[in-house]
């Protein structure tokens, strides 16, 4: 089992914990708990944190038929059917968030082509935001930017070094805007990695800084 | 950087966390833990009394409507019941737990889609290294109520908008009149003084 290097950032760990980041983000998130203990142990005391404010609120009366109904549809409850065969498990480099978006193994994606070296899938998160997954060839690289908002990625697959350092496996990019980069892909696979913005338009500039230096020859 | 607002003053009026209600010490934990083992009701009926009414005010806060609210709540409770042998109060606490059934739920309502969560049915872990220890979760819940009320007024704030409000960052520094960046440094000064209250004193 390799070792996670970058993990989550506190802020992105509390808002997902309180429900407050998109559906897109909060993915990259999920996939990432579901891989790394360290982070999984954080968002665990954060729960504690929501249950405590929970704790905190003033209560809101029901109506008055509310138990009464509750303890009507107990009596209707019927034992769960038994289950045959469990959830098939996903392939080892899509963690089992993931697999709820896609339907199949990661090669086996209808991958679109950006440029050469460049290829993406939609996945179809609601709300503000986008999520996909990005596909680089080995060698290519992305022009230096930085970041309008937060933006989130995790690699699945390969591996890339840009001026924060080598992100492999399982790491996680959390960045915003006080953040120059330009990742470099050095594996000898291409590198698969979950992105995740949280703006409406952020991904067409994040594509568009790809594309751009092609386009430039 | 921020000086202007730092120091409460009227722009933002910063709205207090609420203190604790009651001094409660229903070990709900074990309650739901209880109640699962027997499939007694009545647990099942405390159960909803207390919490019930919580969730009703939580879902509301998260923007829920009021018409379909106490439906929420009746299927979070009924999940309750039907998760309840799934609970492990050695690995669980139950406010935690039944906290993030309730979010998910409001969630999956307003986005009509579910929020993706990490601990998926059909596919329990072993504890990991690193991962909280027996017994732990419930001690670091108990310091939870004395830590929070040692934040500075700033960093509440955020914690109040956070998770009564399910702001995102840019929503709170647009609301604040803040930038992105010091709201984010807000949550990591909370969380690290949190964490340092219950990790460092007994
Ligand atoms: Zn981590």
């Amino acid at each position: 089992m390799n070792t996670i290097r970058h993990h989550l950032d506190d802020a992105t760990l509390l808002s997902y914990s309180s429900g407050s980041l998109t559906n897109a983000m909060a993915l990259v998130v999920a996939c990432h708990l579901s891989v790394c203990a360290d982070c999984r142990r954080k968002a665990g005391e954060m729960e504690l944190l929501g249950g405590e404010m929970l704790e905190r609120l003033q209560p809101a009366d029901l109506s008055d038929s509310a138990l009464q109904n509750l303890l009507d549809a107990l009596d209707e409850e019927q034992p769960p059917e038994p289950t045959t065969d469990a959830p098939a498990l996903p392939p080892a480099d899509v963690p089992a968030p993931l697999w709820a978006y896609i339907d199949k193994p990661l090669d086996e994606l209808a991958w679109k082509s950006l440029a050469p070296g460049f290829a993406y899938v939609d996945l179809p998160c609601q709300g503000t935001g986008a999520s996909k997954l990005l596909r680089i060839a080995p060698g290519k690289s992305v022009l230096p930017h930085t970041h309008t908002g937060n933006e989130l990625t995790m690699i699945l697959r390969g591996s890339y070094v840009d001026d924060v350092g080598r992100f492999a496996k399982g790491d996680i990019a959390d960045l915003d805007d006080a953040i120059e980069h330009q990742p470099l892909v050095d594996s000898p696979e291409s590198c698969i990695c979950l992105v995740a913005t949280d703006g409406p338009l952020r991904f067409t500039s994040l594509l568009g800084r790809i594309v751009q230096p092609l386009t430039g020859f | 950087m921020e000086k202007a607002n730092e120091s409460g003053d009227s722009v933002n009026r910063v709205v207090p966390l609420p203190s604790s209600r009651t001094c409660d010490d229903t070990d709900w934990s074990q309650l739901l833990a209880r109640m699962a083992e027997t499939g007694d009701r009545a647990l099942f009926v405390q159960i909803f009394r207390h919490y019930g009414p919580l969730l009703k005010s939580y879902m509301l806060r998260l923007g829920v409507l009021d018409s379909v609210v106490e439906e929420l709540v009746q299927e979070s409770m009924l999940t309750i019941w039907r998760k309840a042998k799934t609970f492990n109060p050695e690995r669980a606490e139950a406010g935690a737990w039944i906290y993030t059934l309730a979010r998910n739920k409001a969630i999956d309502w307003m986005r009509k889609q579910k929020y993706p969560t990490y601990s998926l049915e059909g596919h329990e872990e072993e504890p990991q290294e690193g991962e909280t220890e027996p017994g732990e979760l419930h001690l670091i819940r108990h310091k939870m109520k004395t830590a929070l009320n040692e934040l500075p007024p700033e960093q509440a704030q955020v914690i109040y908008m956070s998770y009564y409000e399910g702001r995102a960052h840019s929503e709170i520094a647009a609301k604040l009149g803040i930038p992105l960046g010091s709201v984010k440094a807000r949550i990591r000064l909370a969380s690290a003084k949190l964490r340092n209250f219950w990790e460092g004193e007994q």
